[in-house]
């Protein structure tokens, strides 16, 4: 929190009005405040700092200190649209200033060309809702590059034949490699694979007065004590408030879209930590809530003249969800690897980025890449083979055999658009603030369970190849919680089959603009934070030009 | 939740699964405080908040089972049971009640198998394993000698669960007395590391484009 912001009043008629401070929220509100707009955003979660990210396992990951809170927002869950949804956490996201970029792990892959146009490659899937997008890989190049060079990512351009191309090579080199990353490469290459430096959004080398990651071990899941991590609170949030047009105003928990008779949004109602309610008006709303929170606002937001939700003429807010799929292969090995230092992921392949469906069988592709997953907390639950004993001498000993031994190998792939994946409302259950919880409905494409089980088949391959002493992995079975939140509010050309155009803005409400996991139309291979923040670099020159012509007010 | 689909769910639910595994499966526990860590550091370990004296040596008695000592520390010398009562006293109120309902049960247990014991902490370590034996999953339930015990049953996992966190937590927190777990497991007590980090990658050359692609350039 900087003395350079700006404290608007709620009846102040700002440019902006932002929802949501992480990966898109943070950009939007850098560009338009730098562009020099005046920008308030609400961010429903704290505003912690450095000072209050520790290595406290219980009060970050048990307590959800930096996340989404299960007591406060339950939601509930269901498989397909004619169960009743029972009560289960079913998302994870950050709450906090910065969002979840503040607790991720990192991985900044770009989408690739085949991202973009799957549809018109492929041809429909039967069973998913596959579109191209309105916008290519050319489109965006420009603002990964940016994405890159602002927010700061480390990597090595051209080390992976797989990559799309670039205008630009990395501003910094890649992290050091960590043991699991060279067990991973000498095994990907005897196999004839292409492993390379992975692209990590984590600094290599100090900039812009922010340390090189110190290799402190709790990355994943944890917030960075020196802001190595290119979280938007370490960077887009920080240079939003050194324009002096920007607030950022945490605490405040958006469940309303005000529109005026005229069908234009006029502002964002919000209960602050009082639970005292406000409007902040606006001229334009921009609403970077994340893909599940984004839809739930639009549908919280219905009125008489949106009766099925704002934005909404489509019916598909809140469809089309897609989560990525995920599974890894775990080994141990004879010597100590010691991934309990440094950041998550050191190598990564894109080999099997585009899988030939005649061959296999199925659509869809992935990346592999060499992690562990696992605090020492987590390690004893999850870490340890089975058949292992759960207490006595024997546990003692497998923990202090293994801990320092034990790798894994992640997949990561495409999650096809379904329609009847979604978040809506739950029709019964309210949130602590008594509005109507969030209700997913998910049951994996069937095309996504072969492709995760014919992934985890090559990263056995690799623990093979490496010589691991051991390696296990467990049955694939159906998603039923969130991560990657994503396609709910999907960009296209079409008002009948998308909720915003490829400027981000609302087909139904000329002065209401999207920007988030909600916006992606397809899920790319699994890893999509990087695609979000090039949207939202994107999406702040669209939303700029359009209100320089004067198509925003008018 | 069983051990292998706690794990499945682990293994399969994507970047914020460690977050989510615990979040989901964790009965809101034990505080940051660092009152414990300060109480197993104490010459005269200060009162206990929530347990009686009684109760504290039973529910040592069981986390020192959990992980025994032997020729390295376990849970009694990473001071457990005092992590375990700050939490109980604090926000983790909600499994007062699994102690305080589980703990008697657990006695009757202990008297079903051994007729002359009338405590847990009274019998020899190996009479100690064969009653926590009795709550394991796969431990044989045909010809059971004794009655089903649910209250005990989830004693034993909550205690398992508040043992293990209590053994490797990071030490500033509360638990993991002088670092004694982290000792145990290899995790060397630093808060910042270099590079190299293990024996794989400490005579790595650095990167080199594979032969084949270096073959094409």
């Amino acid at each position: 929190m900087t003395a350079d912001q700006p404290r608007y009043k709620t009846s102040d008629e700002v440019d902006f009005v932002i929802i949501g401070s992480g990966a898109a929220g943070g950009i939007l509100a850098k560009e338009l405040s730098t562009n020099g707009f005046r920008v308030v955003v609400l961010e429903q979660g704290p505003y912690l700092t450095e000072a209050d990210f520790t290595h406290n396992e219980i009060e970050i990951l048990a307590q959800d200190k930096l996340t989404n809170h299960p007591k406060l927002q339950p939601t509930t869950v269901r498989k397909t649209p004619d169960e009743k949804a029972k009560p289960q956490r079913a998302v994870l996201y950050g709450r906090c200033v910065g969002g979840t970029s503040v607790h991720f792990t990192a991985n900044f892959w770009r989408f690739h060309e085949i991202d973009f146009i799957e549809r018109s490659k492929v041809g429909p899937i039967a069973g998913a809702n596959l579109v191209d997008w309105p916008i290519t890989y050319a489109d965006l190049e420009p603002y990964y590059t940016k994405v890159e060079w602002e927010i700061g990512v480390s990597g090595l351009a051209g080390a992976s034949p797989f990559d799309p191309s670039r205008s630009k090579p990395y501003p910094m080199p890649p992290l050091p490699v960590k043991s699991s990353g060279v067990i991973f490469e000498r095994a990907a290459r005897k196999l004839g694979w292409h492993p390379y430096p992975a692209p990590m959004a984590i600094l290599s080398q100090a900039r812009a007065g922010r340390s090189a990651c110190v290799n402190c071990g709790f990355c994943l899941g944890f917030g960075c004590e020196v802001g190595a991590k290119s979280s938007s609170l370490a960077t887009a949030i920080r240079m939003a408030e050194k324009t002096g047009r920007c607030e950022i105003r945490p605490n405040s928990y958006v469940h309303r879209i005000e529109t005026d008779a005229n069908g234009r949004a006029a502002g964002a109602v919000y209960f602050d930590e009082k639970r005292e309610t406000h409007l902040q008006k606006a001229k334009a709303v921009v609403i970077c809530a994340n893909g599940a929170e984004t839809p739930r606002l639009l549908l919280l937001s219905a009125n008489k003249q949106f009766p099925n939700g704002l934005a909404n003429s489509s019916g598909i807010v809140g469809k089309n969800l897609m989560f990525n799929i995920y599974a890894t292969v775990t080994g141990l090995y004879e010597n100590q690897l010691n991934e309990y230092k440094g950041y998550a992921v050191s190598r990564v392949l894109h080999d099997f980025y585009e899988l030939d469906a005649q061959k296999v069988g199925f659509y869809g592709g992935g990346g592999l890449d060499a992690r562990i997953d696992f605090t020492p907390i987590t390690f004893a639950f999850g870490g340890l083979p089975p058949g292992t004993p759960r207490w006595g001498k024997d546990f003692k000993a497998a923990l202090a055999h293994n801990f320092t031994r034990t790798m894994e190998v992640a997949c990561h792939g495409t999650s096809l658009p379904v329609e009847n994946n979604s978040f809506s409302l739950d029709p019964e259950l309210k949130d602590a603030w008594g509005l109507p919880a969030l209700r997913l409905t998910y049951k994996d494409h069937p095309d996504d369970l072969k492709l995760t089980n014919w992934l985890l088949e090559r990263a056995h391959e690799i623990h093979e190849a490496a010589g691991a002493r051991r390696k296990w992995s467990f049955p694939v079975g159906e998603q039923q919680f969130g991560v990657h939140l994503l396609g709910t509010c999907r960009m296209g050309n079409d008002p009948k089959t998308s909720v915003i155009n490829a400027d981000h803005r609302t087909h139904d409400v000329k002065n209401l603009f999207l920007c988030d996991g909600s916006s992606l139309v397809t899920s790319g291979r699994g890893q999509p934070t990087m695609t979000i923040e090039a949207l939202a670099f994107r999406a702040a020159d669209r939303i700029t030009a359009l209100a320089k012509r004067g198509e925003i007010s008018a | 939740m069983n051990e292998l689909s706690r794990r499945n769910f682990l293994l399969r639910t994507g970047t914020g699964l460690s977050a989510a595994w615990i979040a989901a499966n964790w009965p809101a526990l034990l505080s940051a405080a660092t009152h414990a860590h300060n109480a197993a550091k104490a010459a005269t370990p200060p009162k206990f908040e929530f347990f009686t004296t009684d109760e504290a040596v039973e529910v040592e008695a069981i986390a020192a089972r959990i992980i025994p000592t032997n020729d390295t520390p376990g849970a009694r010398e990473a001071g457990v049971v005092y992590f375990i009562d700050r939490g109980l006293a604090t926000f983790g109120a909600d499994d007062q009640k699994t102690y305080r309902e589980g703990l008697p049960e657990l006695q009757a247990r202990v008297k079903e198998m051994f007729a002359s014991a009338s405590k847990f902490s009274g019998l020899t370590v190996e009479q100690q394993d064969t009653v926590l034996h009795s709550f394991d999953e796969n431990a044989p339930t045909a010809g059971r000698a004794f009655r089903a015990r649910p209250g005990a049953q989830n004693l034993f996992d909550t205690v398992r669960l508040h043992t293990i966190s209590g053994f490797l937590i990071d030490p500033e927190f509360g638990g993991n007395h002088d670092g004694v777990g982290w000792k145990v497991i290899g995790r060397e007590r630093e808060h910042m590391f270099q590079a190299p980090f293990g024996y794989y990658d400490k005579d790595y050359p650095g990167w080199q484009p594979a032969a084949k692609e270096a073959d094409k350039t």
